[in-house]
């Protein structure tokens, strides 16, 4: 039955790697996450995890770190927010071409400039296409369950990918919240043990990772890094099973809320989609009939299986907690109507860029967008699809 | 108990509203509520105006923004109520407990606007007597507890003691005054209107 207990965002994070007890963690504070590392290397100051801790010096060194020691043969981890993953971002991409299945917990929060250290998701938008899984958290509960299945999904045979999991900066990682937690000898049997096929430090097979790829190889290898990517729709489907089967809670690609009958719906992605399903509440409650589609696995993007959820609906708006500023829309708006598209999906759809720099999002912001939403439905489109909620203009 | 209630903390940077709330979470937590409790980070420094909020409830609380139209309002520093509008969307049919030795008929006028309850605690006074020193945060959780009815007096002694040893493990020393503070801060708190 789990147990019961109130912790932050982070320190729930701080939690399930205690549990995990990886090899090694590799990390450098940066604010929101900056508890994560600290509330973990208490635990490796009082043996509670015998995890190598490494103190590194930048952000940079944190990622190679990590990748070192995976390549090695390690399970690694870290922990990071906004300009701490820009100074990651060259290691970044190395990871996942080495296909190491490094997790990192993301704690989301505005790149800079100018500075802010307050939540909005530019920092994981900046990485989408590094060849990371990257699933978002709703609140603690999520981030902690998250990080419980990152390993299985990232270091299974048929991916092989570095994973991170991500939360709202502040929003969740500071609030303390409820949350049920397992039972320690049962979260390690589901985490299970590391079991690399290839590493650098078995002597029966000598290899080297990370040489030259020039015009021969790269492109096989990185087709190679897409059908793994594409692989790990099946083994998060399979891992969330299990996962639901041990703890009863259950995760898929996004979660529907109150979308089967929906008219009009919301797409986003971590803890406003708590705060939207308040206001779908109380919609339904006046008899409105109002969704939300809350995406959990943003890389693999789950392509048909969003445009057919959306399918029946009169209206959608996307939200983006990042302006790609492009002239074009949220990167989140983008894969949504791209995959609609593609689906032959028809609805009417508008994005709206919010919640930058951590403006605070309510109740009656979120309402605001169900009013439009109701107005594009009955009108049947509009031409004003690029829009902002909560911006002085 | 209304089945959410929400509340702010108006504090100034080192008074420890912001544990306050955490501790409030904390006790109601174990009293079988969902609870959240969290503070609005800004650019703090010692006696800058700070922000905390509670949300308490009998079901899950999904909703995750700042508190605008609050139940109750506690003031840790009466100093506050002439630099932030403490009263902003307060709901009259809530209250404002507020840390001052100022009578209610001063109190009324500062915050001309406002009809609902007013109390207020001496956290100064009580804080001296029990700790030795100020830290106004311990009595205004007590005063916070005993004006919402969130939990019953006895509820919150048997389980501060633990929350207590919890939050001041490395500072042991202090358990003992904090509880006394909250004692006789139970009895303190008065309505002024």
């Amino acid at each position: 039955m789990g147990i019961r207990e109130r912790l932050s965002g982070n320190e729930a994070a701080a939690i399930a790697m205690k549990q995990i007890n990886p090899d090694v963690v590799a990390a450098f504070p940066i604010t929101p996450s900056t508890e994560i590392p600290q509330y973990f290397s208490t635990f490796v100051s009082n043996g509670q995890v015998d995890t190598e801790f490494v103190a590194v010096e930048s952000e940079h060194s944190a990622m190679t770190a990590c990748i070192g020691a995976e390549a090695a043969g390690a399970r690694a981890m870290t922990a990071t927010s906004a300009n701490g993953l820009s100074f990651m971002w060259e290691q970044i991409y190395i990871a996942s071409s080495l296909r190491l299945p490094i997790v990192l917990s993301l704690v989301n929060r505005a790149v800079s400039g100018p500075l802010n250290i307050h939540n909005d998701h530019s920092d994981a938008m900046g990485v989408r296409d590094a060849g990371w899984i990257m699933l978002f958290s709703e609140n603690n509960q999520e981030a902690y369950d998250n990080l419980l299945m990152a390993h299985r999904i990232a270091e299974h045979k048929d991916v092989l990918l570095p994973l991170m999991v991500c939360q709202d900066g502040f929003i969740t990682s500071h609030s303390i919240e409820n949350i049920e937690l397992l039972e320690d000898d049962k979260a390690k049997a589901f985490v299970g043990t590391y079991k690399p096929e290839h590493y650098l430090l078995n002597k029966e097979e000598p290899i080297a990772i990370g040489p030259l790829d020039l015009q021969a190889h790269l492109f096989e290898h990185k087709y190679q890094q897409a059908t793994a990517m594409r692989n790990a729709k099946k083994v998060i489907a399979e891992v969330s099973k299990e996962f639901e089967e041990l703890t009863g809670r259950k995760y898929s690609f996004f979660e529907e809320y109150k979308l089967e009958d929906a008219e009009i719906a919301i797409v986003c992605m971590n803890s406003t989609a708590g705060t939207t399903k308040y206001v779908v509440d109380q919609l339904r409650n006046k008899g409105i009939k109002a969704g939300l589609l809350k995406i959990r696995m943003f890389r693999p993007f789950p392509t048909e299986e969003i445009a057919k959820a959306l399918s029946h609906l009169k209206a959608v708006a996307v939200l983006d907690k990042a302006d790609s500023l492009n002239g074009a829309g949220g990167a989140l708006f983008e894969d949504v109507t791209s995959a609609m598209f593609v689906n032959k999906v028809q609805v009417p759809t508008v994005n709206y860029v919010y919640g930058i720099g951590g403006r605070d999002t309510t109740s009656n912001d979120i309402e605001s967008v169900y009013n439009d939403l109701a107005d594009i439905a009955n009108k049947g489109g509009t031409n004003d699809f690029y829009r902002y909620l909560g911006v002085r203009k | 108990m209304e089945d959410l209630i929400e509340i702010r903390w108006h504090g100034r940077g080192g008074q420890g509203a912001k544990t306050a709330s955490l501790l409030l979470a904390d006790a109601a937590f174990n009293t079988g509520k969902f609870i959240q409790g969290f503070p609005e980070y800004g650019p703090e420094r010692m006696g800058a105006p700070i922000t905390a909020y509670n949300r308490i409830s009998n079901s899950p609380i999904t909703i995750h923004s700042n508190i605008y139209e609050p139940d109750y309002v506690v003031v840790v520093d009466d100093t506050l109520l002439d630099a932030v509008d403490v009263t902003s969307g307060l709901k009259e049919s809530g209250a404002i407990i507020i840390n001052t030795t100022k009578d209610g008929d001063s109190l009324k006028k500062k915050l001309k606007d406002y009809n609902g309850g007013i109390y207020t605690i001496d956290a100064r006074k009580v804080s001296i007597e029990a700790l030795g020193k100020y830290f106004p945060n311990t009595p205004m959780l007590a005063a916070i507890v005993k004006v919402s009815g969130i939990m019953t007096d006895e509820e919150l002694l048997n389980d501060m003691e633990g929350s207590f040893k919890h939050k001041f493990a490395k500072k042991p020393e202090v358990i003992e005054g904090n509880m006394n503070a909250l004692k006789i801060a139970l009895n303190e708190v008065k309505k002024v209107n």
